[in-house]
């Protein structure tokens, strides 16, 4: 007799029936919606839905559903021209300070969300998009931290009134010449001790004409910067790609110092790379004022503490030393000034910048300050721009206004730069793949014909192969199928072409455990044993070449996981997943049904096989 | 049906010299191909721009790649898949521009003289770094996809039989690409994939064969290891071949309407598949023999000895 004890049954029937449940969600299709999300990241208003509802019921336009989901609010439409004119009432009503749009929303009923059923998400190659890898210059990134602590240093040492040689960087580290040895044991103290100061190795160098240290930072320490950086360079790219209005946008780290930014549904490539691939910095310098920049570019001789940029078509002398970078910058906006009611841009720096502004700004009222923006292009060019000169006109630190800007249009636009130039470390793209919406769809509609023709032919194939037990595998293969789909949707894991490829392979092999199975069964019935007794022989034989064959598979599998990157990976897990939902169904759940079918029955003759 | 619900008694091992030799060759002729044809690196790996445009109806190449010419892009153009495709490859180069900037000149230059529009339909841009971290990624998992299974199969069985398995792996890898660089299919990151699916599977059939020679041993013990060999070979084949029939139907689906997209990596599968079973066969077997496997190495020796002197 084969029977199984009940509980058995029932957990095979329950998780037939959870994986049921959550593979549900993929045959609903999608709405079109409108995402209203703010444009700097904030929490939404709540009667912000109530003015939505307002605006677009005064147009006439319908939408079906609407709902917030955390900092954002989503709005289900009829149809695609709806969605349209919806779209432009709402920006018109919201104005800038939010982000409206288009997406698709996934139809899943409610009960099914609320259970956290959800459809698979598409990859890109799957529903258009743009993919970027965007690498951070790390070198770059530490050589302004050296220069930063040739500032402080200097900054320090005056105030302490040690009068230093020269302090500079050298290659990987600072060199810090004095002129006695009393001064460089007081330095040497300083530099261990200062607050400001930390994260410094420092090393007394053999004394010749001057006293010299020199100072390396500690490996700790530029690790933590290297992850300061990308994590600034993650969120300002958020802030970017938020601008850019896009629906359900990645961005991620990847290894130590990439960065992938992926914009499901973003047709117009050239737009977003505009602003995501601009990669760019910016410093505030100060004007030189005691020397003519007309005369020097005349002369070609720059005086040694400046260098010469060109603003508006003429030449300028800006001092080398850097008041503040793009990294100290926390916000910068567009406004009307106050008093005069002239357009202006609003900035404000953190600590370290303020304090640094302030310094500046108390010496050097009535001179001028610049903004230089530099650009990184692909190929390792840099572009500086003076995208802005403006007179100090009282001393100021964490907040202030920049005014005599021509319009609305030109301020908002140095804000939006000055937002882009608040990156860390230059960026740039190292790879980039763009799949159009018309591709995207093709991929979806050959992927999905060669699932199901492949899916067909084995269970033909099965069936006529192994008759009744075929049948059983059949039905073991679909339970598989809809267990693989249902726990993809569930990990919010992403599908992809060769993810496509992956379940397409696994229908293949899922069938091994049954072969394996079933020509054991064989074997066992010619070797003339009775039918009840081959079906158990049969199982429990092949039971544990199918766990070896296996778990080699998901040894290579895993392999892949790990060392795959993008499509590799979505095949790695479609795979290894397939693997084991295989191993579920092809045993336990092909059991199952062949005890219903034979396992009651007191003397089977023959067995359909 | 039933195409071999019999017991088959084919003397697979009398011919192991004969698929030595075989083998042999084949492994020749493939680094022969490899060194000389070299494998067509696709974008993943060479680094450059790959577009890819349709057009309203199939354009002619030649006219395609002289426009590009004179437009001042040193490319290559193909159709891809259907006629109405062309893909334009520009490997990469010093100049300063992004590649959005190079895609929207390539799509003017093609637009040029073309009645319709013109659709965009993938722009890939991989820099030269990336592509030689891919291809030393690629690499690796392949390494240390046959160190895990070497040392599994040797805790699961023994040395000898890790041997075996890689062996075959070797053999199946080197084969496949030499097959691939035969026919000059792209070698891209799904061909690597298919590649690695193909150690899977091939490992799948030897690891079945090898299960079955664990369990013959003890069972026939009077046997030489030869004929225990070839009896298990017998034994599996009927599943050995029913397997591989299903996985190739699948493949076959996936090759003729996955699209153009994924027919480097059907292929690329659908050949290992077909040496993954000849080599489980004779390939992996043949290594056992070979180093020489016998009962002893599957035999619990303590447990032997332990019954002996159990005995009165």
């Amino acid at each position: 007799m084969n029977q199984y004890s009940v509980w058995k049954y029932l957990l095979i029937l329950c998780v037939i029936a959870v994986g049921f449940t959550y593979a549900l969600p993929n045959i609903y299709g999608e709405d079109p919606a409108l995402q209203i999300t703010s444009s700097r990241g904030f929490a939404l208003p709540v009667d912000l839905s109530t003015s939505i509802d307002d605006a677009l019921v005064t147009e006439q336009i319908s939408f079906s559903d609407s709902e917030q989901q955390g900092n954002r609010l989503l709005y289900r439409f009829n149809n695609t021209e709806d969605q349209i004119r919806a779209a432009d009432v709402v920006r018109e009503a919201l104005g800038d300070q939010y982000v409206v749009a288009l997406n698709l929303a996934h139809a899943t009923p409610d009960a099914l969300r609320a259970i956290g059923g959800k459809p698979m998400t598409l990859g890109l190659d799957l529903q258009g998009g743009v993919h970027f890898l965007m690498q951070v210059d790390m070198d770059t990134a530490r050589g302004q931290q050296l220069d930063r602590f040739v500032d402080d240093i200097r900054a320090v040492l005056r105030e302490e009134g040690i009068r230093y040689v020269s302090v500079r960087h050298e290659g990987n580290g600072l060199l810090v010449m004095l002129r006695s040895a009393e001064d460089r044991d007081r330095t040497m103290n300083i530099l261990r001790t200062n607050q400001s100061l930390q994260g410094l190795n420092v090393n007394e160098l053999p004394p010749g004409e001057t006293f010299g240290i020199s100072a390396t930072v500690q490996e700790q320490q530029l690790l933590a910067l290297q992850q300061t950086a990308l994590k600034q360079n993650i969120t300002t790219l958020r802030n970017r790609v938020n601008e850019l209005g896009v629906a359900e946008p990645v961005i991620q780290q990847q290894g130590a110092d990439r960065v992938v930014v992926q914009l499901p549904g973003v047709q117009d490539t050239v737009e977003a790379k505009k602003i995501i691939g601009a990669t760019a910095t910016l410093e505030y310098r100060a004007v030189d004022e005691t020397n003519d920049a007309f005369t020097a570019s005349q002369t070609g001789r720059v005086p040694p503490e400046s260098r010469m940029y060109t603003y508006q078509g003429n030449p300028i002398l800006l001092k080398k030393r850097l008041i503040v970078s793009g990294d100290q910058l926390i916000g910068a906006s567009a406004s009307f000034d106050q008093q005069t009611g002239q357009p202006s841009v609003s900035v404000t720096l953190d600590g370290v910048g303020s304090k640094r502004m302030l310094d500046f700004t108390r010496d050097n009222v009535g001179n001028r300050m610049a903004v230089v923006y530099i650009e990184q292009k692909p190929n390792g060019r840099k572009i500086e721009d003076v995208i802005s000169v403006a007179v100090v006109r009282e001393p100021f630190g964490k907040r202030f206004q920049t005014t005599g800007l021509d319009s609305i249009g030109e301020a908002s636009q140095l804000a939006l730069l000055l937002r882009a130039g608040a990156l860390a470390a230059p960026m740039e793209i190292v790879e980039e793949r763009t799949v159009g919406p018309s591709l995207g769809a093709d991929n979806v509609a050959q992927g999905f014909k060669s699932v199901v023709i492949g899916f067909a032919l084995v269970l033909v194939f099965m069936a006529l192969y192994y008759k009744v037990f075929g049948l059983v595998a059949n039905l073991a293969l679909f339970a598989n199928l809809v267990l693989l789909v249902s726990l993809l949707s569930m990990l919010g894991a992403t599908l992809t072409m060769p993810g496509i490829a992956g379940i397409v392979l696994t229908i293949g092999m899922a069938v091994d455990a049954n072969v394996l199975i079933f020509e054991r069964i064989r074997e066992e019935i010619r070797n003339g044993n009775t039918p009840q007794a081959s079906i158990r022989a049969g199982y429990e034989k092949a039971f544990s070449t199918i766990a070896d064959a296996n778990i080699t598979t998901l040894i290579a599998a895993f392999v892949l996981f790990l060392f795959g990157t993008g499509p590799i990976k979505g095949f790695a897990v479609t795979l290894s997943l397939g693997i084991v939902t295989s191993m579920f169904t092809a045993i336990m759940g092909t059991r199952a049904v062949v005890n219903l079918v034979y396992g009651g029955q007191k003397r089977v003759r023959k067995l359909a096989i | 049906m039933k195409f071999l619900n019999r017991k088959t008694n084919i003397d697979f091992m009398s011919r192991r010299n004969i698929a030595l030799v075989f083998s042999t060759i084949l492994i020749i002729a493939s680094i022969v191909t490899l060194s000389t044809r070299g494998l067509n690196f696709g974008l993943d790996f060479t680094g450059g721009t790959l577009i890819e445009v349709g057009y309203p109806s199939a354009p002619d190449t030649t006219e395609v790649r002289e426009r590009l010419t004179s437009a001042g892009f040193d490319s290559i153009v193909q159709t891809f898949g259907a006629a109405t495709d062309i893909v334009v490859r520009i490997p990469p180069t010093e100049v300063e521009e992004s590649s959005a900037e190079l895609s929207s000149r390539v799509l003017a230059a093609l637009s040029e003289g073309v009645e319709g529009e013109i659709e965009m339909r993938r722009v890939e841009f991989v820099g030269p770094q990336v592509g030689e971290e891919l291809a030393e990624q690629g690499i690796l998992a392949v390494i240390y996809a046959m160190v895990g299974v070497f040392l599994y199969v040797m805790f699961r069985f023994q040395w000898r039989f890790s041997v075996g398995a890689v062996a075959a792996l070797f053999h199946d890898i080197i084969i496949s690409m030499g097959v691939i660089s035969l026919a000059q299919i792209e070698f891209d990151l799904t061909v690597v994939a298919a590649i690695l699916a193909v150690v899977g599977y091939s490992l799948n059939d030897t690891i079945v064969l090898f299960d079955r020679i664990r369990e013959n041993f003890p069972r026939y013990r009077k046997r030489q290891p030869i004929e225990v060999v070839n009896t298990s070979i017998n034994e599996t084949l009927s599943r050995t071949l029913m397997t591989s029939t299903t996985t190739l139907i699948v493949l076959i689906a996936l090759f003729v309407f996955g699209g153009e997209i994924i027919h480097g990596f059907a292929f690329t599968l659908i050949v290992g598949v077909v040496i993954g079973t000849y080599s489980s066969i004779y390939v992996a077997s043949n290594v056992l023999l070979t180093l020489g496997v016998s009962k002893y190495d599957l035999m619990e020796v303590e447990k032997e000895g332990a019954t002996l002197d159990a005995r009165p």
